[in-house]
């Protein structure tokens, strides 16, 4: 990415033996021009889109102000909006997956990068973790509902029966829940995971890899105490982009994660995100109360940009370091 | 790797340097290596039940009348969603006139103009930025801006919304795809006296046409599946519409409003629709595949 400017081929200041014509450098200076704007139009696209969402929030925020984020109250008869719970949702649900899916995502990052399959097979796996990242979250939550939640079934009643005195296992498993949600955005989130951690795995220096092994260190030494910690900033931010794909999942979290308003410790209760408030009130929402939502997803938007700026941020430098 | 391996296993006759198989490190490298294969051996699964689920689910259900009727009353069975197909492929289609030639310009940019530039890396720095932005705020964005505007919900707010989801996609793949294009190929056709723009329009961009189609079919592939975006623009229609002013029902929102509702005949519909789209974007993903693996230079 940081190429020289010799091959900014177009832009170079040379000694032209003539110049071209005045038409012919009027088609290229237009065209120049409209490349540019469309580009520069990219980050305005970004900047429309965070200041339309605050301007149409603007009366929900002057109205709740602050304690918008710290109240547990979703009233529209009264007009009392609070996001508390959702927050809360988005925020244990995101946990959850991310606990489920960055272990099994490394592991199988690791897997995949080191010699123990041949590159063919290696490949094959690898494409089909792609495509588990194409199937549409509308699909993933038809799927929760009619398949996974009935399957998980046994394995909740488990939970509660045996680790019931356990704050987070305490309360009868219904089906919704934060804890279903959370499965299904690790099984969402993974592939993102697997397939940065393994590029960044895959690209450092072989010399690592041999100084290591020639010091004596075994495979997973190696692993553990050499590669991974080289391949430290890319692996961080995967897991930050697929954090920001948790945060703002909406279709799965609507259908799966129950939609109630209440914040509860036991993660067999059904809860709310924020994306999944939005989704599920917007359709009946009146005025005021789609301002509401729209504050809720300004604060959505304000967590999503702080994740993806810092992954980008991380990866960014362990690129420059490479 | 594997020549390291062949060394150590040939120096392994010397005394002292042989490798105990009962060591605690060893012991614990070996089951790191299990405990990652059977990691990827449960990752494997969810994908494999969700296509298979889907498939066992919908295929039962197939029949030319789900592309051809309307779906029926609530707790009336039989029907189709031929409305929400052709909604899919308008939304579509809207997102795909707006997206392309805005990801594709703007690459030319990054890639031709721009290249080590400061703009060139904020202009990155925001379309990376921008792929991270959830596609439900891409919808309320929208919103705001069309339906708010027209006073009404229409395809064309949907696909103004996916348009945003795809914008991203089609400048990185594009970009990718011009970067892979020889210097020498722009520095011969300017010494042959072709102009700037000439360079880019007729030798450029058609030998970088391979990793843009991938980059608009990735994009097809993801925002056709996407139904968060379209709830607050397209909405939905329960009727026959081609009219992109009008709301338009969609597959992906068909799914979603047929899977929450308690009526048998719907939640079937919702299987065969998923298996409609699971097919679709499956074979764009495959072919956006396919045909990066045709590279011109």
């Amino acid at each position: 990415m940081t190429s020289a400017t010799g091959t900014n081929l177009f832009r170079q200041k040379t000694n032209t033996i003539e110049k071209r014509s005045t038409p012919i450098r009027i088609v290229d200076q237009t065209f120049y021009w409209l490349t540019l704007t469309f580009a520069v139009g990219l980050g305005v696209v970004l900047t429309w889109i965070v200041l339309n969402v605050a301007m149409q929030a603007m009366p929900a925020i002057q109205a709740n102000g602050f304690s918008f984020l710290m109240t547990t109250t979703w009233d529209p008869v009264r007009n009392i909006y609070g996001v508390l719970p959702q927050i809360y949702g988005t925020l244990v649900s995101s946990i959850i997956a991310l606990l489920i899916a960055v272990p099994m995502g490394l592991g199988v990052a690791v897997f995949l990068s080191e010699d123990f399959l041949p590159p063919q097979v290696q490949n094959a796996i690898a494409f089909a973790t792609e495509l588990l990242a194409a199937v549409p979250s509308v699909v993933y939550g038809l799927w929760g509902i009619f398949v996974l939640i009935p399957f998980l079934r046994p394995f909740f009643n488990f939970l509660h029966d045996n680790l019931g005195w356990i704050p987070l296992f305490s309360t009868t498993p219904r089906g919704n829940s934060l804890l279903t949600l959370g499965i299904v955005l690790a099984i969402m989130i993974i592939p993102t995971i697997i397939a940065i951690s393994r590029g960044t795995l895959k690209s450092l220096p072989p010399e690592l890899r041999s100084g290591s092994m020639a010091l004596g260190a075994t495979r997973w030494e190696t692993i553990l105490k050499v590669l991974i910690p080289a391949g430290f900033s890319g692996i961080v931010g995967s897991v930050m982009l697929a954090l920001g794909r948790a945060l703002g999942e909406t279709m799965a979290a609507a259908m799966i994660v129950g939609n109630t308003n209440r914040i509860s410790i036991s993660i067999l209760d059904p809860g709310a995100t924020i994306a999944s408030l939005i989704a599920s009130q917007f359709g009946e929402a009146g005025r005021v109360q789609v301002a509401a939502l729209l504050y809720a997803g300004l604060v959505l938007m304000i967590l999503t940009l702080l994740v993806n700026i810092l992954a980008e941020y991380i990866i960014k430098r362990f690129q420059n370091v490479e | 790797m594997a020549e390291t391996d062949k060394q150590i296993a040939s120096g392994a006759e010397l005394a002292g340097l042989t490798r105990s198989g009962t060591s605690s490190r060893n012991l614990f490298a070996t089951g790191m290596s299990i405990l990652v294969a059977v990691f990827t051996l449960v990752t494997l699964i969810p994908l494999v039940a969700v296509i298979f689920d889907v498939a066992r689910e919908g295929i039962g259900l197939l029949s030319l009348d789900l592309f051809t009727q309307l779906p029926p009353p609530p707790g009336l069975s039989e029907g189709g969603f031929g409305h929400a197909i052709i909604g899919t492929l308008i939304t579509l289609g809207i997102g795909a006139l707006l997206s392309v030639p805005f990801g594709v310009m703007a690459a030319v940019y990054l890639t031709e103009f721009g290249r080590g530039t400061r703009i060139a890396y904020w202009v990155r720095f925001a379309a990376n930025v921008l792929s991270g932005v959830p596609a439900i705020l891409c919808g309320l964005f929208a919103y705001g801006v069309v339906v708010l505007t027209t006073g009404s919900f229409s395809a064309f707010a949907g696909g103004v919304a996916l348009s945003v989801v795809m914008v991203p996609i089609v400048l990185r793949t594009a970009e990718e795809g011009l970067l892979l294009v020889p210097l020498e190929v722009r520095q011969a056709s300017l010494a042959l006296g072709a102009n700037q723009f000439q360079t880019i329009s007729k030798i450029v961009i058609p030998a970088a046409l391979p990793a843009i189609a991938t980059g608009v079919t990735l994009s097809l592939a993801r925002a056709g599946g996407e139904a968060a975006p379209l709830l607050f623009t397209a909405l939905n229609n329960n009727f026959w519409s081609t009219d992109p002013t009008q709301p338009i029902a969609t597959m992906s929102v068909l799914i979603y409003f047929f899977s929450i509702i308690p009526y048998k005949p719907q939640q079937q519909l919702a299987w065969a629709a998923a298996l409609v789209l699971l097919v679709i974007i499956l074979t764009f993903s495959i072919t956006s595949r396919v045909i990066t693996a045709q590279k011109k230079y």
